[in-house]
Protein backbone atom coordinates (compact mmCIF):
# COMPACT_ATOMS: atom_id res chain seq x y z
CA UNK A 1 0.00 0.00 0.00
CA UNK A 2 1.09 3.56 -0.63
CA UNK A 3 0.09 6.74 1.12
CA UNK A 4 -1.44 9.67 -0.73
CA UNK A 5 -2.18 13.20 0.36
CA UNK A 6 -5.46 14.41 -1.09
CA UNK A 7 -5.65 18.19 -0.95
CA UNK A 8 -9.04 19.72 -1.72
CA UNK A 9 -8.61 23.04 -3.49
CA UNK A 10 -11.29 25.53 -4.38
CA UNK A 11 -12.33 29.15 -4.80
CA UNK A 12 -12.68 30.39 -1.24
CA UNK A 13 -15.32 33.02 -2.07
CA UNK A 14 -17.49 30.42 -3.76
CA UNK A 15 -17.12 28.10 -0.79
CA UNK A 16 -18.22 30.85 1.57
CA UNK A 17 -21.35 31.46 -0.48
CA UNK A 18 -22.56 27.91 -1.06
CA UNK A 19 -26.30 27.38 -1.20
CA UNK A 20 -27.76 24.90 1.29
CA UNK A 21 -28.24 22.43 -1.59
CA UNK A 22 -24.58 22.68 -2.64
CA UNK A 23 -23.46 22.37 0.97
CA UNK A 24 -25.55 19.23 1.39
CA UNK A 25 -24.08 17.76 -1.79
CA UNK A 26 -20.56 18.36 -0.53
CA UNK A 27 -21.36 16.84 2.84
CA UNK A 28 -22.86 13.79 1.14
CA UNK A 29 -19.65 13.44 -0.88
CA UNK A 30 -17.56 13.34 2.27
CA UNK A 31 -19.84 10.80 3.87
CA UNK A 32 -19.56 8.59 0.78
CA UNK A 33 -15.78 9.06 0.72
CA UNK A 34 -15.37 8.12 4.37
CA UNK A 35 -17.66 5.12 4.01
CA UNK A 36 -15.70 3.84 1.04
CA UNK A 37 -12.21 4.56 2.38
CA UNK A 38 -12.95 3.35 5.92
CA UNK A 39 -9.87 2.87 8.07
CA UNK A 40 -7.58 3.63 5.16
CA UNK A 41 -8.07 7.29 6.08
CA UNK A 42 -5.03 7.98 8.25
CA UNK A 43 -5.85 11.63 8.90
CA UNK A 44 -8.27 14.21 7.63
CA UNK A 45 -9.49 17.68 8.36
CA UNK A 46 -11.28 20.77 7.17
CA UNK A 47 -9.27 23.98 7.29
CA UNK A 48 -10.41 27.31 8.67
CA UNK A 49 -10.53 30.14 6.07
CA UNK A 50 -7.16 31.13 4.64
CA UNK A 51 -7.48 34.50 6.41
CA UNK A 52 -6.65 32.59 9.59
CA UNK A 53 -3.42 31.24 8.10
CA UNK A 54 0.04 32.33 9.22
CA UNK A 55 3.16 31.98 7.11
CA UNK A 56 6.72 31.69 8.38
CA UNK A 57 9.41 32.19 5.79
CA UNK A 58 12.76 33.85 5.17
CA UNK A 59 12.49 37.60 5.80
CA UNK A 60 14.83 40.56 5.32
CA UNK A 61 16.80 39.95 8.50
CA UNK A 62 18.43 36.85 9.92
CA UNK A 63 15.35 35.51 11.62
CA UNK A 64 12.48 34.08 9.59
CA UNK A 65 9.60 36.51 9.25
CA UNK A 66 6.12 35.67 10.46
CA UNK A 67 3.34 37.11 8.32
CA UNK A 68 -0.39 36.76 8.22
CA UNK A 69 -2.11 35.03 5.34
CA UNK A 70 -1.43 31.95 3.25
CA UNK A 71 1.85 31.12 1.51
CA UNK A 72 0.54 32.10 -1.91
CA UNK A 73 -2.01 34.79 -2.67
CA UNK A 74 -4.48 32.97 -4.92
CA UNK A 75 -8.21 32.60 -5.21
CA UNK A 76 -7.91 28.82 -4.89
CA UNK A 77 -6.91 27.66 -1.44
CA UNK A 78 -6.71 24.35 0.36
CA UNK A 79 -9.99 23.83 2.15
CA UNK A 80 -9.41 20.38 3.54
CA UNK A 81 -7.39 17.22 3.21
CA UNK A 82 -7.31 13.48 3.58
CA UNK A 83 -4.27 11.34 4.14
CA UNK A 84 -5.21 7.90 2.81
CA UNK A 85 -3.72 4.53 2.05
CA UNK A 86 -4.38 3.10 -1.40
CA UNK A 87 -2.92 0.31 -3.50
CA UNK A 88 -2.16 2.56 -6.42
CA UNK A 89 -2.95 5.87 -8.08
CA UNK A 90 -6.07 4.53 -9.79
CA UNK A 91 -7.54 3.61 -6.41
CA UNK A 92 -6.70 7.03 -4.97
CA UNK A 93 -8.34 8.66 -8.02
CA UNK A 94 -11.41 6.45 -7.66
CA UNK A 95 -11.74 7.46 -3.99
CA UNK A 96 -11.44 11.14 -4.83
CA UNK A 97 -14.32 10.80 -7.28
CA UNK A 98 -16.66 10.37 -4.31
CA UNK A 99 -16.02 13.99 -3.36
CA UNK A 100 -18.46 16.54 -4.76
CA UNK A 101 -15.61 19.05 -5.01
CA UNK A 102 -14.26 17.21 -8.06
CA UNK A 103 -17.49 17.88 -9.95
CA UNK A 104 -17.63 21.65 -9.38
CA UNK A 105 -16.02 24.01 -11.84
CA UNK A 106 -14.11 25.97 -9.21
CA UNK A 107 -12.64 23.20 -7.10
CA UNK A 108 -10.69 19.98 -7.39
CA UNK A 109 -8.55 17.47 -5.57
CA UNK A 110 -4.78 17.25 -5.88
CA UNK A 111 -3.36 13.79 -5.21
CA UNK A 112 0.30 13.53 -4.27
CA UNK A 113 2.07 10.35 -3.18
CA UNK A 114 4.06 10.44 0.02
CA UNK A 115 7.69 9.40 -0.22
CA UNK A 116 8.00 5.80 0.90
CA UNK A 117 10.87 5.08 3.26
CA UNK A 118 12.38 1.63 3.47
CA UNK B 1 18.56 -0.56 -41.89
CA UNK B 2 15.76 0.55 -39.68
CA UNK B 3 16.52 3.47 -37.42
CA UNK B 4 14.72 1.68 -34.61
CA UNK B 5 17.76 -0.44 -34.05
CA UNK B 6 20.30 2.29 -33.52
CA UNK B 7 20.01 1.66 -29.81
CA UNK B 8 21.32 -1.83 -30.48
CA UNK B 9 24.73 -0.29 -30.94
CA UNK B 10 27.21 -2.24 -33.02
CA UNK B 11 26.98 -3.19 -36.67
CA UNK B 12 23.90 -5.09 -37.76
CA UNK B 13 25.05 -6.38 -41.09
CA UNK B 14 24.63 -10.00 -42.06
CA UNK B 15 21.78 -12.41 -41.62
CA UNK B 16 21.99 -12.56 -37.83
CA UNK B 17 22.19 -8.77 -37.57
CA UNK B 18 19.11 -8.41 -39.69
CA UNK B 19 17.32 -11.02 -37.60
CA UNK B 20 18.13 -8.99 -34.47
CA UNK B 21 16.83 -5.85 -36.20
CA UNK B 22 13.64 -7.65 -37.21
CA UNK B 23 13.24 -9.04 -33.69
CA UNK B 24 13.66 -5.52 -32.38
CA UNK B 25 10.80 -4.28 -34.51
CA UNK B 26 8.55 -7.25 -33.86
CA UNK B 27 9.22 -8.13 -30.24
CA UNK B 28 10.61 -5.13 -28.35
CA UNK B 29 7.32 -4.21 -26.66
CA UNK B 30 6.36 -7.80 -25.91
CA UNK B 31 9.74 -8.65 -24.40
CA UNK B 32 9.76 -5.45 -22.34
CA UNK B 33 6.20 -6.02 -21.14
CA UNK B 34 7.00 -9.59 -20.09
CA UNK B 35 10.13 -8.41 -18.28
CA UNK B 36 8.25 -5.66 -16.45
CA UNK B 37 6.06 -8.40 -14.98
CA UNK B 38 9.19 -9.76 -13.30
CA UNK B 39 11.02 -6.57 -12.32
CA UNK B 40 7.91 -4.43 -11.79
CA UNK B 41 10.20 -1.50 -12.51
CA UNK B 42 10.45 0.04 -15.96
CA UNK B 43 14.07 1.16 -15.82
CA UNK B 44 15.38 -2.21 -14.69
CA UNK B 45 13.21 -4.02 -17.24
CA UNK B 46 14.55 -1.80 -20.01
CA UNK B 47 18.14 -2.56 -19.02
CA UNK B 48 17.46 -6.30 -19.01
CA UNK B 49 15.83 -6.14 -22.43
CA UNK B 50 18.71 -4.11 -23.86
CA UNK B 51 21.09 -6.70 -22.44
CA UNK B 52 19.09 -9.47 -24.10
CA UNK B 53 19.29 -7.77 -27.51
CA UNK B 54 23.01 -7.14 -27.00
CA UNK B 55 23.46 -10.83 -26.21
CA UNK B 56 21.51 -11.76 -29.35
CA UNK B 57 23.92 -9.61 -31.38
CA UNK B 58 26.88 -11.42 -29.83
CA UNK B 59 25.61 -15.00 -30.01
CA UNK B 60 23.25 -15.31 -32.98
CA UNK B 61 26.02 -14.91 -35.61
CA UNK B 62 27.81 -18.03 -34.27
CA UNK B 63 25.07 -20.02 -32.54
CA UNK B 64 22.47 -19.41 -35.23
CA UNK B 65 19.14 -17.60 -35.19
CA UNK B 66 16.68 -19.23 -32.78
CA UNK B 67 13.41 -20.61 -34.14
CA UNK B 68 11.41 -18.28 -31.90
CA UNK B 69 13.45 -15.08 -31.48
CA UNK B 70 10.77 -13.44 -29.32
CA UNK B 71 10.66 -16.34 -26.86
CA UNK B 72 14.49 -16.48 -26.83
CA UNK B 73 14.71 -12.78 -25.99
CA UNK B 74 11.98 -13.05 -23.33
CA UNK B 75 13.82 -15.90 -21.64
CA UNK B 76 17.20 -14.15 -21.67
CA UNK B 77 15.76 -10.83 -20.46
CA UNK B 78 13.70 -12.65 -17.82
CA UNK B 79 16.70 -14.60 -16.52
CA UNK B 80 18.71 -11.41 -16.34
CA UNK B 81 15.87 -9.75 -14.42
CA UNK B 82 15.61 -12.60 -11.91
CA UNK B 83 19.37 -12.55 -11.55
CA UNK B 84 19.32 -8.85 -10.76
CA UNK B 85 16.48 -9.24 -8.30
CA UNK B 86 18.32 -11.99 -6.42
CA UNK B 87 21.51 -9.98 -6.25
CA UNK B 88 19.90 -6.70 -5.40
CA UNK B 89 17.11 -7.66 -3.07
CA UNK B 90 18.11 -4.78 -0.80
CA UNK B 91 17.83 -2.38 -3.68
CA UNK B 92 14.48 -3.88 -4.55
CA UNK B 93 13.07 -3.22 -1.11
CA UNK B 94 14.18 0.38 -1.33
CA UNK B 95 12.58 1.09 -4.69
CA UNK B 96 8.96 1.98 -5.26
CA UNK B 97 7.67 -0.75 -7.52
CA UNK B 98 5.44 -0.65 -10.51
CA UNK B 99 2.13 -1.86 -9.23
CA UNK B 100 0.60 -4.90 -10.75
CA UNK B 101 -2.95 -6.00 -10.11
CA UNK B 102 -3.14 -8.86 -7.65
CA UNK B 103 -4.42 -11.46 -10.11
CA UNK B 104 -1.59 -10.84 -12.53
CA UNK B 105 1.31 -12.08 -10.44
CA UNK B 106 3.75 -13.18 -13.07
CA UNK B 107 4.10 -16.92 -13.39
CA UNK B 108 7.67 -18.04 -13.71
CA UNK B 109 8.08 -18.59 -17.46
CA UNK B 110 10.23 -21.63 -16.72
CA UNK B 111 7.25 -23.27 -15.02
CA UNK B 112 4.73 -22.16 -17.60
CA UNK B 113 4.17 -24.21 -20.73
CA UNK B 114 3.11 -21.14 -22.72
CA UNK B 115 4.69 -17.70 -22.68
CA UNK B 116 2.38 -15.04 -21.25
CA UNK B 117 -0.10 -13.52 -23.70
CA UNK B 118 2.19 -11.07 -25.43
CA UNK B 119 -0.51 -8.86 -26.88
CA UNK B 120 -2.21 -8.45 -23.54
CA UNK B 121 1.09 -7.68 -21.82
CA UNK B 122 1.87 -5.11 -24.48
CA UNK B 123 -1.53 -3.53 -24.02
CA UNK B 124 -0.89 -3.16 -20.28
CA UNK B 125 2.34 -1.42 -21.13
CA UNK B 126 0.51 0.90 -23.54
CA UNK B 127 -2.11 1.76 -20.93
CA UNK B 128 0.62 2.39 -18.37
CA UNK B 129 2.42 4.75 -20.75
CA UNK B 130 -0.87 6.49 -21.64
CA UNK B 131 -2.22 6.94 -18.12
CA UNK B 132 -4.20 10.18 -17.94
CA UNK B 133 -2.16 11.25 -14.91
CA UNK B 134 0.81 11.74 -17.25
CA UNK B 135 1.11 14.75 -19.53
CA UNK B 136 0.20 14.19 -23.15
CA UNK B 137 3.81 14.84 -24.19
CA UNK B 138 5.05 12.29 -21.67
CA UNK B 139 2.52 9.71 -22.88
CA UNK B 140 3.65 9.92 -26.48
CA UNK B 141 7.34 9.97 -25.55
CA UNK B 142 6.99 6.96 -23.26
CA UNK B 143 4.99 5.00 -25.81
CA UNK B 144 7.59 5.64 -28.50
CA UNK B 145 10.41 4.75 -26.12
CA UNK B 146 8.95 1.78 -24.27
CA UNK B 147 6.37 0.30 -26.61
CA UNK B 148 7.89 1.13 -30.00
CA UNK B 149 11.48 0.71 -28.83
CA UNK B 150 12.80 4.00 -30.20
CA UNK B 151 15.99 5.35 -28.67
CA UNK B 152 15.73 8.54 -26.65
CA UNK B 153 17.66 10.31 -29.42
CA UNK B 154 15.08 9.23 -31.99
CA UNK B 155 12.16 10.31 -29.82
CA UNK B 156 13.88 13.68 -29.33
CA UNK B 157 14.29 14.02 -33.09
CA UNK B 158 10.63 13.26 -33.70
CA UNK B 159 9.68 16.07 -31.29
CA UNK B 160 12.33 18.56 -32.43
CA UNK B 161 13.83 18.85 -28.95
CA UNK B 162 17.32 18.28 -27.57
CA UNK B 163 18.13 14.72 -26.55
CA UNK B 164 18.88 15.90 -23.00
CA UNK B 165 15.46 17.57 -22.81
CA UNK B 166 13.75 14.39 -23.95
CA UNK B 167 15.81 12.23 -21.59
CA UNK B 168 14.74 14.45 -18.69
CA UNK B 169 11.10 14.28 -19.80
CA UNK B 170 11.16 10.48 -20.00
CA UNK B 171 12.92 10.19 -16.63
CA UNK B 172 10.33 12.46 -15.01
CA UNK B 173 7.49 10.40 -16.44
CA UNK B 174 9.04 7.14 -15.25
CA UNK B 175 9.59 8.64 -11.80
CA UNK B 176 5.94 9.63 -11.64
CA UNK B 177 4.85 6.12 -12.66
CA UNK B 178 6.93 4.68 -9.82
CA UNK B 179 6.30 7.31 -7.12
CA UNK B 180 2.59 7.79 -7.70
CA UNK B 181 2.18 4.05 -8.31
CA UNK B 182 0.55 4.20 -11.69
CA UNK B 183 -0.60 0.61 -12.06
CA UNK B 184 0.53 -1.73 -14.82
CA UNK B 185 -2.95 -2.72 -15.85
CA UNK B 186 -5.60 -2.54 -18.54
CA UNK B 187 -8.24 -0.33 -16.88
CA UNK B 188 -11.64 -1.58 -15.82
CA UNK B 189 -14.72 -0.92 -17.94
CA UNK B 190 -15.61 2.15 -15.88
CA UNK B 191 -12.27 3.82 -16.59
CA UNK B 192 -12.10 2.75 -20.18
CA UNK B 193 -13.65 5.70 -22.03
CA UNK B 194 -11.17 8.19 -20.57
CA UNK B 195 -8.15 5.88 -20.86
CA UNK B 196 -9.01 4.64 -24.30
CA UNK B 197 -9.19 8.19 -25.63
CA UNK B 198 -5.65 8.86 -24.39
CA UNK B 199 -4.34 5.61 -25.88
CA UNK B 200 -6.00 6.19 -29.27
CA UNK B 201 -4.62 9.72 -29.27
CA UNK B 202 -1.09 8.43 -28.74
CA UNK B 203 -1.37 5.65 -31.33
CA UNK B 204 -2.65 8.20 -33.83
CA UNK B 205 0.27 10.53 -33.04
CA UNK B 206 2.77 7.71 -33.48
CA UNK B 207 1.21 7.00 -36.88
CA UNK B 208 1.20 10.68 -37.88
CA UNK B 209 4.82 11.04 -36.83
CA UNK B 210 5.64 7.98 -38.93
CA UNK B 211 3.65 8.80 -42.02
CA UNK B 212 4.82 12.42 -42.28
CA UNK B 213 8.13 12.46 -40.47
CA UNK B 214 8.67 16.04 -39.23
CA UNK B 215 12.43 15.74 -39.71
CA UNK B 216 14.90 13.51 -41.42
CA UNK B 217 15.81 12.05 -44.74
CA UNK B 218 12.68 10.03 -45.39
CA UNK B 219 9.07 11.16 -45.66
CA UNK B 220 7.72 7.95 -44.18
CA UNK B 221 9.09 6.13 -41.15
CA UNK B 222 7.83 2.61 -41.87
CA UNK B 223 8.83 1.35 -38.42
CA UNK B 224 6.57 3.91 -36.69
CA UNK B 225 3.73 3.29 -39.12
CA UNK B 226 3.98 -0.45 -38.50
CA UNK B 227 4.12 0.05 -34.73
CA UNK B 228 1.05 2.28 -34.77
CA UNK B 229 -0.96 -0.12 -36.94
CA UNK B 230 0.12 -3.05 -34.78
CA UNK B 231 -1.01 -1.21 -31.64
CA UNK B 232 -4.31 -0.22 -33.24
CA UNK B 233 -4.93 -3.86 -34.27
CA UNK B 234 -4.20 -5.07 -30.74
CA UNK B 235 -6.50 -2.42 -29.28
CA UNK B 236 -9.30 -3.31 -31.65
CA UNK B 237 -8.92 -7.05 -31.08
CA UNK B 238 -9.03 -6.70 -27.31
CA UNK B 239 -11.51 -3.85 -27.08
CA UNK B 240 -13.93 -4.16 -29.99
CA UNK B 241 -15.68 -0.83 -29.45
CA UNK B 242 -16.21 2.10 -31.82
CA UNK B 243 -13.13 4.17 -31.04
CA UNK B 244 -10.42 1.59 -31.83
CA UNK B 245 -12.44 0.42 -34.86
CA UNK B 246 -12.49 3.98 -36.22
CA UNK B 247 -8.82 4.49 -35.45
CA UNK B 248 -7.74 1.28 -37.16
CA UNK B 249 -9.99 2.10 -40.15
CA UNK B 250 -8.30 5.49 -40.46
CA UNK B 251 -4.76 4.12 -40.26
CA UNK B 252 -5.43 1.37 -42.83
CA UNK B 253 -7.18 3.69 -45.29
CA UNK B 254 -4.27 6.12 -45.18
CA UNK B 255 -1.64 3.39 -45.22
CA UNK B 256 -3.29 1.87 -48.32
CA UNK B 257 -1.78 4.79 -50.27
CA UNK B 258 1.73 4.42 -48.87
CA UNK B 259 3.37 2.92 -51.98
CA UNK B 260 2.27 5.88 -54.10
CA UNK B 261 3.04 8.67 -51.65
CA UNK B 262 6.68 8.95 -52.63
CA UNK B 263 8.49 8.76 -55.95
CA UNK B 264 11.51 6.48 -56.46
CA UNK B 265 13.65 9.46 -55.53
CA UNK B 266 11.88 9.69 -52.17
CA UNK B 267 10.17 12.97 -53.06
CA UNK B 268 6.49 13.20 -52.00
CA UNK B 269 3.83 12.71 -54.69
CA UNK B 270 0.65 14.75 -54.22
CA UNK B 271 -2.69 12.99 -54.00
CA UNK B 272 -3.69 14.23 -57.45
CA UNK B 273 -0.57 12.72 -59.04
CA UNK B 274 -0.69 9.36 -57.26
CA UNK B 275 -1.20 6.17 -59.29
CA UNK B 276 -4.50 4.97 -57.86
CA UNK B 277 -4.12 1.54 -59.42
CA UNK B 278 -1.32 0.93 -56.92
CA UNK B 279 -3.42 1.67 -53.85
CA UNK B 280 -3.75 -1.39 -51.63
CA UNK B 281 -7.32 -2.56 -52.32
CA UNK B 282 -7.25 -5.18 -49.56
CA UNK B 283 -6.38 -2.54 -46.95
CA UNK B 284 -9.06 -0.22 -48.34
CA UNK B 285 -11.68 -3.00 -48.10
CA UNK B 286 -10.63 -3.83 -44.55
CA UNK B 287 -10.63 -0.15 -43.58
CA UNK B 288 -14.08 0.40 -45.10
CA UNK B 289 -15.51 -2.60 -43.21
CA UNK B 290 -14.02 -1.29 -39.98
CA UNK B 291 -15.47 2.13 -40.71
CA UNK B 292 -18.95 0.60 -41.04
CA UNK B 293 -18.36 -1.16 -37.72
CA UNK B 294 -17.21 2.08 -36.10
CA UNK B 295 -20.31 3.95 -37.28
CA UNK B 296 -22.75 1.25 -36.18
CA UNK B 297 -24.77 2.46 -33.21
CA UNK B 298 -23.87 5.68 -31.46
CA UNK B 299 -22.52 9.00 -32.64
CA UNK B 300 -19.32 8.93 -34.73
CA UNK B 301 -15.94 9.39 -33.07
CA UNK B 302 -13.40 11.76 -34.57
CA UNK B 303 -11.39 8.84 -35.93
CA UNK B 304 -14.46 7.47 -37.72
CA UNK B 305 -15.06 10.85 -39.36
CA UNK B 306 -11.41 11.10 -40.39
CA UNK B 307 -11.62 7.55 -41.72
CA UNK B 308 -14.75 8.51 -43.66
CA UNK B 309 -12.79 11.33 -45.32
CA UNK B 310 -9.99 8.90 -46.20
CA UNK B 311 -12.63 6.49 -47.57
CA UNK B 312 -14.07 9.16 -49.89
CA UNK B 313 -10.58 9.63 -51.34
CA UNK B 314 -10.04 5.88 -51.57
CA UNK B 315 -13.28 5.36 -53.46
CA UNK B 316 -12.81 8.16 -56.00
CA UNK B 317 -11.71 6.59 -59.30
CA UNK B 318 -9.75 9.73 -60.22
CA UNK B 319 -8.65 12.87 -58.42
CA UNK B 320 -11.06 14.90 -60.56
CA UNK B 321 -13.94 12.64 -59.53
CA UNK B 322 -13.33 13.26 -55.80
CA UNK B 323 -16.51 14.22 -53.97
CA UNK B 324 -15.20 17.45 -52.40
CA UNK B 325 -18.69 18.51 -51.29
CA UNK B 326 -18.87 15.36 -49.17
CA UNK B 327 -15.37 15.95 -47.87
CA UNK B 328 -16.10 19.55 -46.83
CA UNK B 329 -19.26 18.34 -45.06
CA UNK B 330 -17.24 15.68 -43.21
CA UNK B 331 -14.68 18.30 -42.16
CA UNK B 332 -17.56 20.38 -40.77
CA UNK B 333 -18.61 17.39 -38.64
CA UNK B 334 -14.99 16.79 -37.63
CA UNK B 335 -14.55 20.42 -36.51
CA UNK B 336 -17.52 19.96 -34.17
CA UNK B 337 -15.97 16.82 -32.63
CA UNK B 338 -12.34 17.90 -32.65
CA UNK B 339 -11.82 21.64 -33.08
CA UNK B 340 -8.21 22.09 -34.11
CA UNK B 341 -6.26 24.47 -36.34
CA UNK B 342 -5.03 21.58 -38.46
CA UNK B 343 -8.59 20.44 -39.16
CA UNK B 344 -9.47 24.05 -40.09
CA UNK B 345 -6.56 24.05 -42.51
CA UNK B 346 -7.65 20.80 -44.15
CA UNK B 347 -11.20 22.08 -44.42
CA UNK B 348 -9.95 25.25 -46.11
CA UNK B 349 -8.01 23.17 -48.63
CA UNK B 350 -11.11 21.06 -49.32
CA UNK B 351 -13.14 24.25 -49.92
CA UNK B 352 -10.52 25.34 -52.44
CA UNK B 353 -10.85 21.99 -54.20
CA UNK B 354 -14.65 22.28 -54.24
CA UNK B 355 -15.00 25.98 -55.15
CA UNK B 356 -11.70 26.77 -56.86
CA UNK B 357 -8.30 28.09 -55.77
CA UNK B 358 -9.51 31.65 -55.17
CA UNK B 359 -12.09 30.45 -52.62
CA UNK B 360 -9.38 28.25 -51.11
CA UNK B 361 -7.09 31.25 -50.63
CA UNK B 362 -9.87 33.21 -48.93
CA UNK B 363 -10.46 30.28 -46.57
CA UNK B 364 -6.75 29.96 -45.87
CA UNK B 365 -6.29 33.70 -45.29
CA UNK B 366 -8.95 33.50 -42.58
CA UNK B 367 -6.58 31.16 -40.71
CA UNK B 368 -3.44 33.27 -41.11
CA UNK B 369 -3.98 34.98 -37.74
CA UNK B 370 -4.00 31.65 -35.88
CA UNK B 371 -0.77 31.56 -33.88
CA UNK B 372 -0.74 27.76 -33.87
CA UNK B 373 -0.56 27.74 -37.67
CA UNK B 374 1.86 30.64 -38.06
CA UNK B 375 4.84 28.33 -38.34
CA UNK B 376 2.99 25.28 -39.65
CA UNK B 377 4.73 24.18 -42.83
CA UNK B 378 1.52 22.93 -44.50
CA UNK B 379 -0.27 26.32 -44.33
CA UNK B 380 2.38 28.01 -46.49
CA UNK B 381 2.51 24.97 -48.75
CA UNK B 382 -1.28 25.02 -49.23
CA UNK B 383 -1.27 28.75 -50.04
CA UNK B 384 1.59 28.22 -52.47
CA UNK B 385 -0.35 25.48 -54.23
CA UNK B 386 -3.49 27.59 -54.71
CA UNK B 387 -1.41 30.57 -55.91
CA UNK B 388 0.37 28.29 -58.36
CA UNK B 389 -2.96 27.04 -59.69
CA UNK B 390 -4.00 30.67 -60.23
CA UNK B 391 -0.74 31.42 -62.06
CA UNK B 392 0.22 34.10 -59.52
CA UNK B 393 3.90 33.23 -59.84
CA UNK B 394 5.62 35.85 -57.63
CA UNK B 395 3.19 35.28 -54.72
CA UNK B 396 3.40 31.53 -55.16
CA UNK B 397 7.21 31.70 -55.12
CA UNK B 398 7.16 33.66 -51.85
CA UNK B 399 4.81 31.12 -50.27
CA UNK B 400 7.01 28.20 -51.40
CA UNK B 401 10.05 29.95 -49.95
CA UNK B 402 8.19 30.33 -46.65
CA UNK B 403 7.23 26.67 -46.61
CA UNK B 404 10.86 25.72 -47.36
CA UNK B 405 12.04 27.67 -44.34
CA UNK B 406 9.59 25.82 -42.10
CA UNK B 407 10.35 22.29 -43.33
CA UNK B 408 12.99 20.04 -41.79
CA UNK B 409 12.05 16.92 -43.71
CA UNK B 410 14.45 16.41 -46.63
CA UNK B 411 12.04 14.86 -49.18
CA UNK B 412 9.49 17.59 -48.48
CA UNK B 413 12.18 20.22 -48.97
CA UNK B 414 13.14 18.62 -52.26
CA UNK B 415 9.51 18.68 -53.40
CA UNK B 416 9.03 22.34 -52.48
CA UNK B 417 12.36 23.29 -54.11
CA UNK B 418 11.25 21.51 -57.28
CA UNK B 419 7.99 23.47 -57.35
CA UNK B 420 9.87 26.71 -56.74
CA UNK B 421 12.24 25.96 -59.63
CA UNK B 422 9.28 25.24 -61.95
CA UNK B 423 7.75 28.57 -61.01
CA UNK B 424 10.98 30.48 -61.65
CA UNK B 425 11.03 28.87 -65.08
CA UNK B 426 7.43 29.95 -65.76
CA UNK B 427 8.19 33.47 -64.58
CA UNK B 428 11.12 33.63 -66.99
CA UNK B 429 8.87 32.36 -69.78
CA UNK B 430 6.24 34.96 -68.93
CA UNK B 431 8.96 37.60 -69.06
CA UNK B 432 8.48 38.63 -65.42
Amino acid sequence: MAKYMLLIYGDEQRWENLSPVEQAEIDAGHVAFQKRAGDRILASGQLEPSSTATTVRAGDGDAPAVTDGPFLETKEVVGGFYLVEAADLDEAVALSRELAEVRHDHSGVEITPLVQHG
Amino acid sequence: MSGSCESGGSGLSGEAGEAVAAAHRAHWAGVLAATVRITRDLDTAEECVQDAYAQALRTWPSAGIPDHPGAWLRTVAGNRARDLLRRESVWRRAMPLLVEEATATAPDPQDAAEPPAVADDTLRLVFTCCHPALSREARVALTLRLVCGLSTAEVARAFLVQESTMAARITRAKKKIAAARIPYRVPTAADLPERLAAVCDVVHLVFTTGSNAPVGERLIREDLVASAIGLARTLHRLLPVAEPAGLLALLLLIDARRATRTADTGVPVLLEDQDRSLWDRALIAEGTDLLTEALRGGPPTRYAVQAAIAAVHAEAPTFEATDWTEIVALYDVLLGLWPSPVVELNRAVAIGMRDGPRAGLVALDALAADAALATYRYLSAARADFLRRLGQWPEAATAYEEALLLTDNEPERAYLAMRLATISFKRTQAGE
